[in-house]
C-alpha cells in the first residue's frame, strides 16, 4: 500500500513521455503554403547554344597537330549561358541566367524555381534565350490560367515540342 | 555552468531514483535505451517490411492496410516503429547533454563522442527516409522539401528534385532507392553503434528487464491510444500545404524551405562540426597514465579484466621473469582513472618496503602514497571514534566538512582503492571506520569504479577484501557532486553505529 503514491507517479512519468512522443510526432502542424496560395514551379533542362561555331580548320594548323588528331572541324565544347525570364500579370517575377553545367560549362542548364501566387485567374508570360543574341528571346510562350489554392503548376520546357509548356 | 547543469542533473535524477528506484533510473541507462527503441524500431520495421509494397503506386495502398485493417497486429508495429524512432531522438539529446554536463566525452572518450555524432546522421537518414516510403502527403512534402535541400548543395548535374515535380514526372526507380536505403541506413547506424561502444569494457547496451518492459509498455499504449496514421495520398499535383509533421527528425526541413537550403546546411553541418570538436574546446588536461612496473607484475591479467576502456592488454613476457604473461598499458585508450590500481594485489599496504611499486602505478597517485596518506590522515583524527573517508575526484566537495573525527583521502576514482588499503586501515588500527563516497551510484564517471568497489568488498571480484575485516565497520555513500546532505546524514549514522560497537578493533600484526 505504501507503494501506491510511488506507482502513480512511476504511471504519470511514464504517461508524459508517451505524451511528449505523441505529441512532437505530428503536432504543432506546419503549414508550409498559406491559403489561397498556389504554387508555380518553373523547371526544365535545357542546353544553350555553343559558344562558338565549329570551324575548318587549314592546313597549316592541321600539319601543327599529332597524326592522329588532325580532324578538319574544330568544335569549342562551351555553351552559352540561358536567360529565362517569367512575367506574371505583366510584371516580371523572375529574370535569370542559367549558366552551363559541367567543368567545361558543356551541359545543360538547369532551373527549379518555386514562387508562391495567390490563388486565381492569372497571366503568365515565360521567355528563354538559348542562343549568342545579345538582345531578345529565342521562345516566348504566354498563357491564361486559372489556379486553384494550393495548386502545383509546373512550367515545363521543351525545344523539341517547341518551347514552353503550361498544363 | 557545467557544475550547475551537473547539479541540476543530479537533483533530477535523485527524483527519478524516487520513482523508479536507483536501479531502473533511467537517467542512468541512457545510452542502453537508445539501443532498445533501436530493436523496436528493427523488429516493428522486419513486420511491417512483410506486408509492405515497395512500388510508388501500391505502397500507400499496403501502409493502409497495415494500419487499418490490420490495426491489431500491423497497425501497432507501425505506431510502435514511429515512436520508438522518435523516442530515440530525446533519450540520445539527453544522452549527449549527460555526457557533456558530467564531462565524460573528453580526452581518450573523444571516439565514443564523435562516433556518436557521426551516428546522428545515420539516425537522421533512417528517420527520414522512412517518411518517403509510406507515400502520403507527409512523404510527399518530405520528399520533395528533401531533395529541394540537396540541390541546394549544387552537386547534382540536374535538381534531383525534379523526381518529384509533379504526378507525371515521379520516378518509381528512385522511389524505390529510397525503399532501399530506409533499410541500408538503419543498418549502417548498427555497425556506427558497434563501433561507438567499442573501445568499451561491458558496455551497457541492455536496459534492466522491468525499465524496458515499461518503455514497450508505454510506447504500446502510445500505439492504441494515438496510433500512427497516413496523411492522404500523395498528389504531386496539389501542394500538402498543411501537415502534420514529425518534429523529431524532420526539423530541419521547414528551416530548408522557409528560409534556404543554404542556410539549413549551414546550421546542420556547422552545429555537427562544433559538437564533433567539443572534446578539444578545450582538451583535457590528462593526469599521466597508468604504468606498469615489471619487477611488480606478475601478469594476472585482473588490471586488464578491471580497466572499464580496455587500455590494458596482456603481452608475452619481456623480461625474462617466470611468468608468461605482462601488462600493458595503451596510452592511447588510458584516461588515468586508477582503477587498475585497486585491482593490482600488489599495490598492497602490507608490503614490508616503505616505497614499495605496485604491478601498475598511476604516477601521479602511488599506491606507497596512497598508505601513506592513511597513515598520515589517521595520526591527525581527534575525537571517540576515527573515520577514513575516501572520496572520488567527481564526488562531493567536502572541503565545508570540519570534522575532528574525519579524515578525507581524495582519488582520482573510488575503484582506485585496492581492497588491502581498507583493510589496512581498519585491521591495522588507522580508523574505527571507512567510508566511501563519490559519484552517484549507477554513474561512475569511469563507469564500473563503484561496481567494482562493491564487488571487492563483497568478495565477488578479485582482489577480495578478506573476510577479517569487519563489514560494519564500512560504509557507503554516493552522494555525487550535490547530495552533501545525504551525505552527512549517513555519517551521522554511521558513527552512531561506530560508537555502540566494542572500541577494540582486531588489530593484527601484519608485519
Amino acid at each position: 500500500m505504501r507503494d501506491i503514491p510511488r506507482w502513480i507517479l512511476l504511471v504519470l512519468h511514464y504517461a508524459v513521455f508517451a505524451a511528449l512522443i505523441g505529441f512532437f510526432s505530428t503536432r504543432p502542424v506546419y503549414r508550409q503554403l498559406g491559403p489561397d496560395l498556389a504554387l508555380i514551379k518553373l523547371s526544365f533542362g535545357h542546353a544553350g547554344m555553343h559558344k562558338e561555331d565549329c570551324h575548318k580548320l587549314t592546313p597549316e594548323e592541321l600539319a601543327k597537330l599529332a597524326a592522329n588528331m588532325r580532324q578538319p572541324v574544330s568544335c569549342k565544347r562551351e555553351r552559352v549561358p540561358l536567360l529565362v525570364e517569367l512575367e506574371l500579370d505583366g510584371e516580371v517575377i523572375l529574370r535569370q541566367s542559367l549558366p552551363p553545367s559541367g567543368i567545361a560549362g558543356d551541359g545543360e542548364s538547369t532551373i527549379y524555381h518555386r514562387i508562391e501566387v495567390p490563388a486565381g485567374q492569372h497571366d503568365l508570360t515565360a521567355r528563354l534565350r538559348d542562343s549568342r543574341r545579345e538582345e531578345g528571346f529565342d521562345y516566348e510562350s504566354a498563357a491564361r490560367v486559372e489556379l486553384a489554392p494550393e495548386q502545383n503548376y509546373v512550367i515545363d520546357f521543351r525545344a523539341e515540342s517547341g518551347g514552353f509548356i503550361f498544363p | 555552468m557545467r557544475r550547475a547543469a551537473r547539479i541540476l542533473f543530479e537533483l533530477i535524477d535523485r527524483w527519478s531514483e524516487r520513482v523508479f528506484t536507483p536501479e531502473l533510473n533511467p537517467l542512468v541507462q541512457l545510452g542502453a535505451l537508445v539501443w532498445y527503441c533501436y530493436w523496436i524500431v528493427i523488429v516493428s520495421g522486419i513486420y511491417l517490411y512483410i506486408f509492405f509494397d515497395t512500388g510508388i503506386t501500391r505502397a500507400y495502398a499496403s501502409v493502409e492496410y497495415l494500419t487499418n485493417v490490420q490495426w491489431y497486429a500491423g497497425g501497432v508495429m507501425r505506431s510502435l516503429h514511429r515512436y520508438a524512432s522518435d523516442a530515440m531522438i530525446p533519450v540520445v539529446t539527453l544522452h549527449m547533454a549527460r555526457e557533456f554536463v558530467m564531462d565524460r566525452y573528453r580526452g581518450a572518450r573523444w571516439f565514443a563522442w564523435g562516433t556518436g555524432v557521426v551516428l546522428l546522421w545515420f539516425l537522421y537518414a533512417s528517420g527520414i527516409t522512412g517518411y518517403w516510403v509510406v507515400w502520403d502527403r507527409l512523404a510527399q512534402y518530405v520528399a520533395v522539401a528533401t531533395t529541394e535541400w540537396f540541390d541546394a548543395l549544387g552537386i547534382f548535374g540536374k535538381p534531383i528534385a525534379r523526381n518529384f515535380l509533379n504526378e507525371a514526372a515521379v520516378s518509381g526507380r528512385f522511389f524505390t532507392l529510397m525503399s532501399f536505403i530506409h533499410i541500408a541506413a538503419p543498418l549502417l547506424l548498427l555497425f556506427g553503434m558497434w563501433i561507438h561502444i567499442q573501445r568499451h569494457v561491458q558496455p551497457r547496451v541492455n536496459p534492466p528487464v522491468k525499465l524496458a518492459a515499461g518503455i514497450l509498455a508505454t510506447l504500446t499504449a502510445l500505439s492504441l491510444i494515438h496510433p500512427a496514421t497516413s496523411q492522404g495520398p500523395a498528389n504531386l499535383d496539389i501542394v500538402p500545404a498543411s501537415i502534420g509533421l514529425d518534429w523529431f527528425y524532420l526539423i530541419i526541413l521547414p528551416l530548408a524551405d522557409r528560409y534556404s537550403g543554404e542556410l539549413a546546411w549551414a546550421v546542420a553541418l556547422g552545429f555537427s562540426l562544433l559538437i564533433f570538436l567539443l572534446p578539444w574546446l578545450p582538451a583535457l588536461k590528462q593526469t599521466p597514465v597508468a604504468q606498469v612496473d615489471l619487477e611488480n607484475c606478475n601478469g594476472c591479467g585482473r588490471c586488464a579484466n578491471d580497466c572499464p576502456y580496455n587500455a590494458i592488454t596482456l603481452q608475452n613476457r619481456t623480461d625474462g621473469k617466470p611468468y608468461k604473461l605482462q601488462s600493458s598499458v595503451n596510452p592511447g585508450l588510458c584516461l588515468s582513472c586508477g582503477i587498475c590500481v585497486g585491482a593490482c594485489h600488489a599495490a598492497s599496504p602490507f608490503r614490508r618496503e616503505p616505497q614499495f611499486i605496485a604491478g601498475i602505478e598511476l604516477p601521479d597517485t602511488p599506491a606507497a602514497g596512497l598508505r601513506d596518506s592513511i597513515v598520515l590522515a589517521s595520526s591527525g583524527l581527534h575525537g571517540d571514534i576515527r573515520i577514513l573517508l575516501f572520496n572520488c575526484a567527481a564526488g562531493p566537495d567536502l572541503s565545508s566538512l570540519d570534522d575532528p573525527e574525519l579524515a578525507v583521502i581524495a582519488l582520482p576514482c573510488i575503484g582506485m582503492l585496492p581492497p588491502s588499503m581498507v583493510d589496512f586501515a581498519i585491521i591495522n588500527n588507522h580508523a574505527d571506520g571507512v567510508f566511501l563516497t563519490g559519484c552517484r551510484d549507477n554513474d561512475c564517471k569511469y563507469r564500473h569504479g563503484i561496481r567494482w568497489m562493491q564487488e571487492r568488498i563483497q568478495r565477488r571480484r578479485e582482489p577480495f577484501l578478506r573476510e577479517i575485516v569487519p563489514r560494519e565497520r564500512i560504509d557507503q555513500y554516493w552522494a555525487g557532486a550535490s547530495d552533501l546532505a545525504g551525505l552527512t546524514l549517513r555519517l551521522s549514522a554511521f558513527k552512531r553505529r561506530l560508537r555502540a560497537m566494542p572500541i577494540d578493533n582486531p588489530k593484527t600484526d601484519h608485519a
